[in-house]
Parts: structure tokens; C-alpha cells; sequence
């Protein structure tokens, strides 16, 4: 029950901030997904033509629906949970009867709403361009929310080992865009050289990237087995280390 | 019952600094204790420890019989912490802060709404409570963290220098109402470098230095080994010189001010006696010994 009560507060905590200061977190990504649909998908993507029998413009609505979510989801937490220890109110949790899993989920909830939120007012930016027939409910929900869980842990795993404001620029900018980038939002990977598409399947990104695409539009380059267990298997992962370092202390403590 | 148990306790940081070297405390449940020392012996870490925000090294640390290493939710629950220095969010309302935090205390919200209010009245807050944190001024904000701690009713209040760097009158503020929260059965335990602070507030104290404790007791029995009181005397006509008397360390402080320091078994009939002798009137005399710093400071730097 103290459980609870205590991961509620934190959920609401964490919702009523990003909802407060909504021009910074909610608005950006609609004009920046709103411009990708207007050049790629509208004025460059129309000389394209189409991609494994799908327009231009619906193959790329997955991936930039997609990225919005892993940007907002990495963001809010990496944000959130930095700014608690650069404040000193990670205090206020540690001083708590509150278990760390709870921490964690509380932080992880936030993430994921905010991610969902944003996902949700990019798919509806989309319609202004394109029609979109989910091809799959339970595939497109499930890699949506997967990966908007995985990216909040990231986040998570982020914070906890930043020491400065930099740090929290840092990985976003020179590890998450690329990646997200080279991870098949604009192009299909078939369409790579050899050592390219080999490369491509070191991306984590690729296979959310691929999962979503086939529940939306029911277009794949990667079996969606293996998406999902690569997706599941990284979300695991860090859910485990994300432990470990707040039993530890790590980055919170001393 | 013991609030507090400490056996042992030690603290050595990554950096390889040892800031507590093996320390045993026992504070009765009830009780309002002075936890002194000079800047780096080791108070902050003692405290960082008990209310989970230091790993020990070694030793341990039981609150109202609760083990911190088995039991830590529970510990956590007995204690009410005020830091040093501010922890809160600067951009949350007074009320959310407070609220919060009972939340996170597992607090229902009901009650929480309610605890909240009765805690920011008690610190005369509630008027500030929709103003945003960073906007209040230095003595409120000290005022809210005594809140938030208080919010979950906790039987241990930690406060660690909850005075610093406000002005006398919210001192004075503050002083009644950590004496009312004592009052009203709650044990607490004070760092603070006013020593005049600790002298009229606690009734048992322990002081720390280079992470040892070095004087555990009584404030009344620490009191009573001061040996010597510092008097100043007003007088009527100036002097241009110390008359010599004997048995009595005199200073002239002024033309018409002389100190004296006294010793326990002398009277002050002796002094006036003698300064009658030489013609001198005492107009007036302050007692201006400060008894615990001679103690503290004879304490700390053997």
C-alpha cells in the first residue's frame, strides 16, 4: 500500500511537470515531425516513389512517430531524474520508505506517458498527410509501449551517471540521434550495401524501428520474433543494471 | 528506549578520507540532543548515515530497536530529516513540496492533505503555501524543510544546523518551535555551530571531533565542569591604571570597563572589597562567560 501511494505521487509528480512546462516537452516534436512529413514525405518523397509496395510518405510515418517517442521518453526521465540531484530532492527519496523498484517504475511510468503522449499527438500530425490502417493492433501497442519503457530506462541509466548538464546532452545528441537516425526511419535496409545492412543490425534501434513499421503498415525488414526478443532482451537488461545502481547507490549516495 | 543507537560506526569515503573512526551513541527516546563539532569532524556523515543518505562502512545503526541494514524501511519511517542545506524543488509550490514528500512516505491522501496543512500552520506557511519554492525568503525556505520532515508525524527529527545563515529573530522563531516538536514527544537531534543554541535547547549532548566522539553527557553535568566566569564590570570614574589585587585575573578593557575572570570558589564580595580599597565603584556587572564554547573549544582543539 505505502508502495502504492508512494509510485502514484511520483507518476503524478512526474506528468504534472512535463504537462506545466508543455511548450518545451510536448510542442517541439509536432513541429519537427510536421516538417519531416512536409519535406520527406510531401515535397522530396513524391520523386521516390514507393518502397516495398508503400508510398514514401507511409513508410517513414512508423519511424518519425517512433523517434518522437524515444526522444521524449529518454528525455524526460534523463531531465527529470538529474535535475532531482542537481537540486539535492533525490533526498526526499532516499530519506523515504519508498523500495527502489518503485523508484524506478515511478520514473519509467513518467517516461512513458510522455512518450505515448507525444507519440500520440505525432500519429495525429501524420493524418494531415497521410491515412494510416494499423496493420496489426497488438504488434504496434506493444513495440509502442516496449520501446517507450526501454528508452526511459536509458534515460534512467543516464542520470544516474551524470555529474553535469553536458552530460545529459551528451549521449542524446551524439548516440541516440545517430542511432535512431541509422536505424531504418527513412530507408529500408535492403536498400544498403552488404557491409552496411550488417552493420545496420547492431542498431537496437533498427528492430523497434521494423516491429512498429510492420504493425502499422505491415512492412519489415527484420523477422518480428527477433525484434521483439531484442527489444524484450535490452529492456531486461536495463531494467536489472537500473537496479543494481540504485541498490548500490551509484551516482546517489556519498 | 533508545531513539538512537550507534555502535561503532565508521566511515571511510572513496576518496580514502575517514571521516567517522568507530563511534558509539545512545540517545533516549524523549530527548533533545546536541550533536557538536567543528566543520569536517564528522557530524553531516553521522547524520548522512542514520537517515540513508551515506553508506557506513562499518557498524550499526538502530532506531527505536530497528536495524538499518535489515529493517531500513521501517528506520526510514521513525525519521524526520532538516538538512543543511536546501534539497527541495525550486520550482514546486510550498504545498506540493510538503505533499510530496508524504507520498513518498506512503501517507494516504486524505491524511496527507490534512498533515500538510497542520504542519504549515504550525510553521506559519500556509499563507506561502501556492507560492513557488524559489521565491520565499531564506528563513521560510528553512521553515519548509522543517515541514516536509514533520509531515509524516516522525518520531526521530534529525535537524542539521537548521539555523545557518538566518537572522535572530527567525532563530528565535525556530528555537520555539523545535522545543514545541520536543514538547509534544518527539526525540530530536540538533547540529548547530550557535552554541548558545544547543546550551538552551538540549537537555543531553555529545561532541564529535575528527570522527571521534569526545565528550558525551549531560548538558547540565558539562556545564558544571566550567570552572571559571568572565565578568564585566562598569565603573563609576575612570582609571588610567590596574590597581594590582590580589587573587583575581583583572584586564582593563576601557577607561571606565574592566573584565575580571573568577573562579569558582572566590567570591565577588572579595573583588568589590578590594576594588573599594583602591577607590574604584562598580556601577553595574554582565556574567558575560559563554560556558559551552569554553568547553567546546578546550574539547576540540586537545
Amino acid at each position: 500500500m505505502n508502495n502504492f501511494i508512494a509510485f502514484r505521487t511520483l507518476v503524478i509528480e512526474e506528468i504534472r511537470r512535463f504537462i506545466r512546462i508543455w511548450p518545451q516537452t510536448l510542442l517541439p516534436s509536432v513541429v519537427t515531425t510536421a516538417l519531416y512529413f512536409m519535406i520527406f514525405g510531401h515535397l522530396i518523397g513524391e520523386r521516390f516513389g514507393d518502397i516495398d509496395g508503400v508510398s514514401y510518405m507511409d513508410y517513414i510515418v512508423p519511424g518519425v512517430i517512433l523517434m518522437s517517442v524515444i526522444s521524449n521518453a529518454y528525455a524526460n526521465v534523463v531531465a527529470s531524474f538529474y535535475l532531482r540531484k542537481f537540486q539535492r530532492n533525490i533526498e526526499e527519496l532516499l530519506v523515504a520508505p519508498i523500495a527502489n523498484w518503485v523508484i524506478l517504475l515511478g520514473y519509467v511510468c513518467g517516461g512513458i506517458a510522455r512518450g505515448m503522449l507525444v507519440g500520440i499527438i505525432v500519429t495525429a500530425t501524420s493524418l494531415l498527410f497521410t491515412d494510416i490502417n494499423v496493420h496489426h493492433w497488438g504488434v504496434t501497442l506493444t513495440i509502442y509501449i516496449l520501446t517507450a519503457t526501454l528508452f526511459s530506462l536509458a534515460g534512467f541509466v543516464n542520470a544516474i551517471f551524470a555529474n553535469s548538464f553536458d552530460d545529459i546532452s551528451t549521449i542524446p545528441n551524439f548516440v541516440l540521434t545517430p542511432l535512431t537516425y541509422l536505424g531504418g526511419i527513412f530507408y529500408s535496409i535492403t536498400m544498403l550495401p552488404e557491409l552496411w545492412q550488417q552493420l545496420s543490425l547492431a542498431n537496437p534501434i533498427l528492430y523497434m524501428i521494423n516491429a512498429f513499421r510492420y504493425g502499422l503498415i505491415g512492412v519489415t525488414d527484420i523477422k518480428i520474433e527477433i525484434a521483439f526478443l531484442m527489444t524484450g532482451g535490452f529492456t531486461l537488461f536495463l531494467t536489472i543494471f537500473s537496479l543494481v545502481l540504485l541498490h548500490k547507490g551509484i551516482g546517489i549516495k556519498d | 528506549m533508545n531513539a538512537l543507537s550507534l555502535r561503532n560506526l565508521t566511515k571511510t569515503y572513496r576518496n580514502g578520507f575517514t571521516a567517522l573512526r568507530g563511534i558509539d551513541l545512545d540517545i533516549q527516546q524523549g530527548d533533545f540532543f546536541a550533536l557538536l563539532g567543528p566543520n569536517g569532524a564528522g557530524k553531516s556523515t553521522a547524520i548522512g548515515i542514520i537517515s540513508s543518505l551515506v553508506n557506513k562502512t562499518s557498524g550499526s545503526v538502530h532506531v527505536f530497536g530497528h536495524d538499518i541494514d535489515t529493517h531500513s524501511a521501517k528506520v526510514k519511517s521513525c525519521i524526520g530529516l532538516v538538512p543543511q542545506e536546501m534539497n527541495f524543488n525550486q520550482f514546486e509550490t510550498v504545498q506540493n513540496i510538503v505533499l510530496n514528500q508524504a507520498g513518498y512516505y506512503g501517507i494516504p491522501r486524505h491524511l496527507a492533505i490534512a498533515s500538510t496543512e497542520k504542519c504549515l500552520k504550525q510553521m506559519f506557511l500556509w499563507d506561502q503555501r501556492d507560492m513557488v519554492s524559489r521565491r520565499l525568503s531564506g528563513g521560510m525556505k528553512r521553515r519548509v524543510m522543517i515541514a516536509r520532515a514533520l509531515v509524516h508525524s516522525p518520531q526521530l527529527l534529525i535537524l542539521d544546523e537548521p539555523t545557518a545563515g538566518v537572522d535572530i529573530e527567525i532563530r528565535r522563531s525556530l528555537w520555539e518551535m523545535m522545543a514545541q516538536v520536543n514538547q509534544q514527544g518527539t526525540t530530536i537531534i540538533l547540529t548547530t555551530h550557535y552554541l548558545e543554541e544547543a546550551e538552551s535547547l538540549c537537555r543531553n549532548i555529545a561532541i564529535i571531533n575528527n570522527g571521534l566522539i569526545v565528550e558525551q553527557s549531560g548538558m547540565s553535568e558539562l556545564l558544571a565542569q566550567v570552572n571559571k566566569d568572565y565578568f564585566v564590570l562598569d565603573l563609576a570614574q575612570p582609571i588610567s591604571a590596574l590597581p594590582k589585587i590580589e587573587g583575581y585575573e583583572l584586564e582593563l578593557i576601557g577607561s571606565k570597563t574592566l573584565s575580571a575572570l573568577v573562579n569558582k570558589e572566590q567570591s565577588l564580595n572579595g573583588l568589590f572589597q578590594q576594588l573599594s580599597m583602591h577607590h574604584i565603584d562598580v556601577l553595574s556587572l554582565k556574567n558575560k562567560t559563554n560556558r559551552l564554547e569554553q568547553l567546546f573549544m578546550g574539547l576540540v582543539s586537545e
